[in-house]
């Protein structure tokens, strides 16, 4: 049976973040915490392959206990179970050694449930952005990487193989790639489900299984949390608005027209001078 | 699978729909709680006060840990004149310990509540629009949400999901209410520093004055409100429905204006605008109540028209009727007798309550204020009061007398004669003692 992982993390909503003027970092007090949502589509693309193909499907987070709100929605919309990762061991980390946990934790899960044949990841996370942890997931595990997916064509469990469509800059990029593999997806790939109310009912009732650092046998300490994380934020700051010099042209279209004219000429001579 | 089975449902996480779900999941019953926001108080509005006395009955000393904003120790009555007002208020140490009212926000205090609920065990469904009831023959037996798969099944239905009561609509116990028996009120929160709304109120830390404000609404039957929270102000007003569709003035409009009233400027100047909210208040009183039982569903709180809208006071009853519900529910769950019968110990538990003996006190006020006198009331009488009172407190060389003559002509001309007069009095008394 494919076992499908889907990675998530429980963001701050970003609809809701102001920036400290002072400081220039997030205030994130007070601000709602939603499930990444590039991660939804990545549960949403699970649950479509096991709706399809059959399997099964596992959402790790590693995050704080009250992160077990993000697992129990993505329950709630038929993933099979939740794992939290959860030790103050691990706080701290950035992405290399979130990236080394989660594939720790998912070759633990693998052991339960068998390995897994697909590993879904949002594209980026809406408070970090780097777009970083599922390839490092993916070179840890030994998994073929498949990033910023919009679209799966088809699964084939028996010959082991997948066929996607990436999101690039200049166009599209249709892959056919060996199982195992790491995907990561774009908004456009799905919309997420709402959640059914038997689903709801389940999730309200689901207990999250979490797993500590002394859960894991074969864990090196010098990789996980601070200790771990050799990035350093320097400095942060807000960018200076760009100048962009607007004038607002009035009147009926034909005056508008009139006036643009002359301007739009007067700018095509001064680039093709410059 | 079978679709799911609970004791009870309730629909709505307000006040009334909280305390109904608490009274039951904390006697053991299996309650599922219905909400449409993205969480409880998420979209409701109020001005708004919160009393003590109804929530304190069911959980003792909620207010060490209800997200409240300012203890009320001052309570202000202001009639606008057009640049003036006259104002009547008390203030009180005997409303700090223990508070009788708060002011408060509803995001914060709905959620609150219902999470009281939850932790009791009532099961929340939130997100989910319950959009009818399920019957069988006449017999409420579940209701249906938006969800996928989204019938659930329960041995009574507690109906609490506010003033536009879609599923009270769906049983058929009232249709949508007439125009004059609702308000729309538009409220917005201002945003001011602690130390300058308590310099301007002047009031000490974690105190507060509540301000009705009568008059200034264009002749329309309406109140506005200012309150003061810890770091915003809440200003609104609420006028009938039915004077807006026949004067076609805008609410905000009204609002606006009263903003601009330079008394209450004073008050909220700097203030920014932090949220604009627009709500219904039922307003139709006794005579508007629906039955409030049958066979496997009850009605509390707005849904049943319980407000009393002379004292604001909503958040209260809305309380009271969902613990009586609650109560018999748990009462009924003991015996297995949820017809009609046996939850009508509801209908007789409200009619016993202070929710019927106040709403039958008020009874004539809904129709004074729906009727040709409310011009009067909210128009030309707050002016003539301001007038009058500039009259009687000028010293201008006039006579006491005559300027005591002249102050009372001014209301006489106002309410159309002597007779106008009384007669106006005694309907306004009789309305509030009906
Ligand atoms: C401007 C204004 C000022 C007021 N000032 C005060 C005041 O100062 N003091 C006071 O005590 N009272 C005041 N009131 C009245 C008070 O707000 C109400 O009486 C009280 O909120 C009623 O409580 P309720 O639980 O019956 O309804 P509501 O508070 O309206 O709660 C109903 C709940 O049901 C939910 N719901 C509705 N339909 C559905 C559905 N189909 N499916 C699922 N969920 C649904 C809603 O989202 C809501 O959460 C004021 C009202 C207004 C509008």
């Amino acid at each position: 049976m494919l076992h499908m992982v889907v990675c998530i993390k429980q963001v701050p909503d970003s609809r809701e973040i102001r920036i400290d003027p002072k400081t220039n970092t997030l205030i994130r007090q007070g601000v709602p915490a939603i499930v990444n949502p590039y991660d939804l589509n990545g549960v949403e693309a699970a649950l479509q392959i096991k709706e399809q193909v059959g399997g099964r499907v596992t959402v790790i987070t590693m995050g704080p206990p009250s992160a077990d709100k993000a697992l129990k929605s993505c329950v709630a919309m038929g993933a099979d179970e939740g794992i939290l990762i959860s030790d103050r061991a691990f706080a701290g980390a950035d992405t290399l050694a979130t990236s080394y946990v989660l594939a720790k934790a998912i070759e633990k899960a693998g052991a339960l449930w068998g390995a897994p044949g697909i590993v879904f990841c949002g594209k980026q996370t809406l408070d970090g952005d780097t777009g970083q942890v599922g390839p490092g997931i993916a070179c840890r595990l030994d998994y073929e990487q498949l990033t910023y997916v919009e679209h799966i064509e088809s699964v084939d469990v028996e010959r082991g193989v997948v066929v996607v469509h990436r999101h690039l800059e200049d166009g599209v990029e249709r892959i056919r790639a060996p199982l195992p593999v790491l995907i990561t997806v774009v908004s456009e790939i799905n919309k997420p489900r709402r959640a059914s109310l038997p689903g709801l009912l389940r999730a309200q009732a689901y207990q999250p299984i979490v797993w500590s650092t002394a859960d894991f046998e074969d864990l090196d300490r010098s990789k996980i949390g601070l200790r771990g994380s050799p990035t350093i934020v320097s400095k942060t700051w807000v960018p200076e608005p760009r100048q962009v010099d607007t004038e607002f042209l009035r009147g009926t279209p034909a005056e508008v027209a009139g006036r643009l004219t002359p301007v739009l000429l007067e700018r095509l001579r001064m680039t093709q001078g410059a | 699978m079978s679709a799911p089975r609970f004791d009870a449902i309730v629909v709505g996480a307000g006040p009334a729909g909280s305390v109904a779900a608490y009274t039951m999941a904390s006697q053991g019953m299996r309650v599922a709680l219905i909400e449409r926001g993205e969480f409880p108080g998420a979209k409701n509005v109020f001005g708004g006060v919160l009393y003590r006395k109804p929530l304190e009955d069911i959980l003792p000393e909620f207010w060490k840990e209800a997200p409240l904003e300012r203890k009320v120790v001052e309570q202000r009555l202001w009639v606008l004149g057009k640049d003036s007002v006259v104002s009547l208020g008390y203030r009180s140490a005997r409303f700090k310990e223990p508070p009788n009212a708060w002011t408060g926000q509803r995001a914060k205090f709905d959620a609150w509540l219902a999470g009281k609920a939850e932790r009791a065990g009532a099961i929340p469904i939130y997100e989910t629009v319950a959009t009818s009831l399920i019957r069988d023959g006449d017999k409420v037996v579940g209701v249906q949400t938006d969800r996928e798969e989204g019938d659930l099944y329960a041995s009574v239905v507690i109906i609490a999901d506010g003033v536009n009561s879609l599923l009270a609509k769906s049983l058929g116990v009232h249709r949508e209410w007439k125009p004059d028996q609702v308000s729309l009120a538009v409220k917005e929160v201002l945003a001011l520093p602690k130390d300058v709304i308590q310099e301007r109120f002047g009031v000490e830390e974690g105190e507060g004055v509540t301000i009705e404000l009568i008059g200034e609404t264009c002749g329309m039957a309406g109140l506005g409100f200012l309150y003061t929270n810890q770091d915003t102000l809440s200003i609104g007003v609420g006028v009938m429905v039915s004077d807006l569709q026949k004067k076609k003035v805008k609410p905000y409009q009204v609002l606006d204006s009263i903003k601009q009233h330079p008394e209450i400027q004073r008050l909220i100047a700097g203030g920014e605008t932090k949220e604009y909210a627009a709500h219904l208040i039922p307003e139709g009183g006794f005579d508007a109540m629906p039955p409030l039982s049958g066979d496997g569903w009850m009605i509390c709180g707005d849904a049943a028209q319980m407000v009393n809208a002379a004292h604001r006071e909503g958040t209260d009853l809305a309380m009271l009727s969902g613990r009586l519900a609650g109560e018999t529910a748990v009462a009924c769950h003991a015996t297995g007798d949820w017809s009609a019968g046996g939850l009508g110990a509801y209908t007789q538990a409200v009619k016993e309550s202070i929710i019927h003996r106040d709403l039958k006190k008020y009874r004539g006020l809904h129709s004074l204020l729906s009727g040709p006198q409310a011009e009067l009331l909210f128009g030309a009488l707050p002016q003539a009061l301001n007038d009058a009172a500039y009259e009687m407190l000028s010293v201008d060389g006039e006579s006491k007398r005559d300027k005591q003559k002249r102050a009372a002509a001014l209301l006489r001309e106002a309410a159309g004669g002597t007779a106008g007069l009384i007669g106006i009095g005694w309907r306004g008394w009789r309305a509030m003692n009906g």
